[in-house]
């Protein structure tokens, strides 16, 4: 905008502070004296051109599916395809797992989320004593291929996409991933998928770590170069903010946070060696979206504009897809209520509209139960017809990025930015996130975001619907869904078959090849393969790195 | 006279990573004037009464949001009990069904926390239980 017109907008401005709105605050004062974003950041009153007196389209939007992917990473968005629909699940045994992979895609869910128990995401068997109470809880229990081959029964890999929430492990399960596919005759060129694989998050504030930064950061870049030359269509890592955000952090630290992950990988990656324009087409992300609308959007958006910038200025790539930010959603957990239950159906529908307005590729709506227990199949498919609705009735999927040039929004894309890259700086300062971690000082900062959120609450100055007002008495919801708790024994028994049934010289011949290979340093993910083809259980493998890598022990810190 | 303070063990038994609920109830129990050890993740049923024992707690709080609790707080109490503990009250938090609770609080369980507590709550039951 011209200097002349900012000058007249500030005028008029001030005109009306003095006359219209000083007499409307005399008569009618604010509900509150200050007001402030999700994340607590303050709110103006008002935003107008004079808040975006240095913008220039060009520089700071540009065009969609051109640098810097503000508006988003592809040209035309959701006028070409929508979002992916696709809902995390799995409990239980494969079998019953199998079964709700297939009631979702008959429901019109157009990509597979897989949920593994805890065990498995630690890699720990069924049968370790570290597994009890645990198996099939959180997710599905996967201890061989065997169970893998169940799990995807009559479900062909090259007709869906499949995202895997694993992360130590990752390099297990998509070598058993892999193997079911050349089982089905399935040609690798064609799987189409995600594997987390996001250790520094895991450190951070998810927890399920194995082994300590320096092989976890081996075992990711031996992936990156695998999956470049064997899987090309596969995302071998999903950068996650979205468990940094459920662990009590801030938009501005969430993006940070991840962020600065990023910057890690793609350090460590050409470190190794690797080419940035080979594997950071395949390089995605995973945000939250959290209950404020509009930051959210701003969040997303200020998130492709600051990865493109680092993408390109600090590492020189020069791929646009390696430039690009492509990102799944999640519905934020951590603001569902146990009270009044059926609430949480309008708060996912806002956080979804978030993440649809900001540009998301795929997205996974939380079901209304989730502060209950896992969610039964009605609440998962009123989660999905969710999604449903917004793709379809609400109009938000008709254009690309309908809130560009809000002066509210750009100004928010702004701040996030900006915020979020003084602290990726004072990480860099700190000589880069693993020491930063190491320090506590990332957790520590998510630690006082998520106490100061809490303490807000009790002192009411943030209201949560149903919790600390608009209270009833109720009844304690009906027909939740429980894991049948004969899965763990289940389990055991066919772990325990088995080993009796698989040839144990293959077995022990591919562990010896592993840990020599894990010694050098060979690339780990031709031997895992052999030993999952062998039938080698999840937990025999870890067992084998975890001699030659060590185990991590968190820094803990109040 | 000091008053002496009320010792709390804030302990994550089982596999699951969700921390952020022991950590908050962790400072508010602190802010409220207790000393307060948080053990960390992946805590054993044995880890956790060792721990309590050597640092000669008052309370130990439990927190477990991967539904292991039907497994791992009537573990902890067994042992606690193995080890003729009898003046350490337990209470506990997380994603917790309403129809486990009876059997928790049978076992010795005093008190179940479930999403959306009050952090000031949880300090006025132990300052109850636990008279200084």
């Amino acid at each position: 905008m011209e200097k002349e017109e900012i000058k007249n907008i500030k005028q008029t401005k001030e005109q009306w502070e003095n006359t219209i709105l000083k007499k409307t605050l005399e008569k009618f004062p604010e509900r509150k004296e200050k007001f402030f974003t999700g994340s607590g950041k303050e709110v103006a009153r008002l935003y107008t051109p004079i808040d975006l007196e240095d913008f220039e389209y060009e520089k700071n939007l540009g065009f969609p599916g051109n640098y810097p992917f503000t508006r988003g990473v592809q040209p035309t968005m959701y006028r070409g395809r929508f979002w992916t629909m696709r809902q995390y699940a799995g409990f239980g045994t494969a079998e019953e797992s199998n079964r709700r992979y297939r009631y979702l895609l008959s429901q019109g869910q157009t990509g597979l989320s897989i949920a593994f128990d805890l065990p498995t995401q630690i890699g720990y068997d069924s049968d370790h004593p570290m597994s009890m109470g645990e198996v099939g809880k959180v997710g599905v229990a996967i201890d061989s291929l065997e169970d893998m081959e169940i799990l995807f029964k009559d479900i062909p890999l090259d007709k869906v996409s499949t995202s895997m929430t694993i992360n130590a492990p990752a390099a297990i399960l998509l070598a058993m991933y892999m193997v079911v596919a050349e089982k089905q005759n399935v040609s690798p060129d064609k799987l189409k998928g995600t594997i987390q694989n996001d250790i520094l998050k895991e450190y951070i504030a998810r927890g399920t770590y194995i082994f300590p930064p320096a092989p976890s950061m081996r075992l990711i870049t031996d992936i990156f170069k695998f999956c470049s030359q064997e899987i090309p269509l596969w995302n071998t890592i999903s950068i996650s903010g979205y468990h940094i955000r459920e662990a009590g952090s801030t938009a501005i630290q969430e993006v940070a946070f991840t962020l600065a992950d990023g910057i890690a990988y793609v350090q460590a990656a050409r470190d190794a060696g690797l080419d940035i324009d080979e594997f950071a087409p395949r390089l995605s992300f995973f945000f939250n979206a959290h209950n404020d609308l509009l930051e959210e959007v701003a969040k997303f958006r200020a998130a492709r504009r600051l990865w493109a910038k680092i993408m390109k200025e600090r590492f020189g790539a020069k791929n646009p897809k390696s430039q690009m930010l492509r990102f799944h959603t999640q519905t934020a957990g951590c603001t569902l209520t146990a009270q009044q239950p059926d609430n949480n159906i309008i708060r996912v529908t806002l956080q979804a509209l978030a993440a649809v307005l900001g540009g998301t590729q795929s997205l996974h709506t939380n079901s209304r139960d989730e502060a209950l227990a896992l969610p039964n199949e009605d609440s998962v498919r009123i989660a999905l017809r969710t999604q449903q609705i917004l793709a379809y009735e609400s109009g938000v999927a008709e254009t690309v990025d309908p809130l560009a040039g809000s002066y509210y929004v750009e100004t928010l894309t702004n701040e996030i930015e900006e915020k979020a890259l003084e602290y990726i700086d004072k990480i860099d300062k700190l000589g880069g996130v693993i020491t930063a971690i190491e320090k506590g000082f990332i957790q520590q900062e998510i630690q006082n975001s998520a106490y100061q959120y809490q303490k807000e609450i009790e002192e009411n100055k943030r209201i949560v619907v149903g919790v600390n007002k608009f209270q009833i008495n109720e009844k304690y919801p009906e027909g939740l869904l429980r894991v049948n708790p004969e899965v763990g024994r289940r389990q055991i028994e066919k772990l325990h078959a088995l080993k009796k049934t698989r040839d144990n010289q293959k077995v022990q011949d591919s562990l010896t090849d592993l840990e020599k290979a894990a010694k050098s340093d060979a690339n780990l993910m031709p031997y895992i393969l052999n030993c999952v083809r062998a039938y080698v259980t999840l937990g025999e493998i870890c067992d084998v790195l975890k001699k030659e890598f060590g185990e991590y022990k968190e820094s803990v810190k109040l | 006279m000091e008053e002496k303070k009320i010792r709390v063990l804030i302990a994550k038994p089982g596999l699951d990573g969700h921390d952020r609920g022991a950590k908050v109830v962790a400072r508010a129990l602190r802010d409220a004037g207790m000393e307060v050890i948080y053990t960390g993740l992946r805590q054993t049923p044995k880890q956790i009464v060792e721990t309590a024992i050597q640092e000669d707690v008052d309370v130990i709080g439990l927190s477990i949001l991967s539904g292991a609790h039907t497994h791992l707080f009537p573990e902890i109490l067994k042992l606690l009990k193995e080890n003729q503990i009898e003046d350490m009250i337990v209470i506990g938090g997380g994603v917790i069904p309403e129809e486990d609770i009876p059997e928790l609080k049978k076992a010795g369980i005093v008190e179940i926390f479930t999403p959306g507590t009050d952090t000031r709550d949880i300090i006025n039951l132990i300052k109850e239980k636990i008279k200084k």
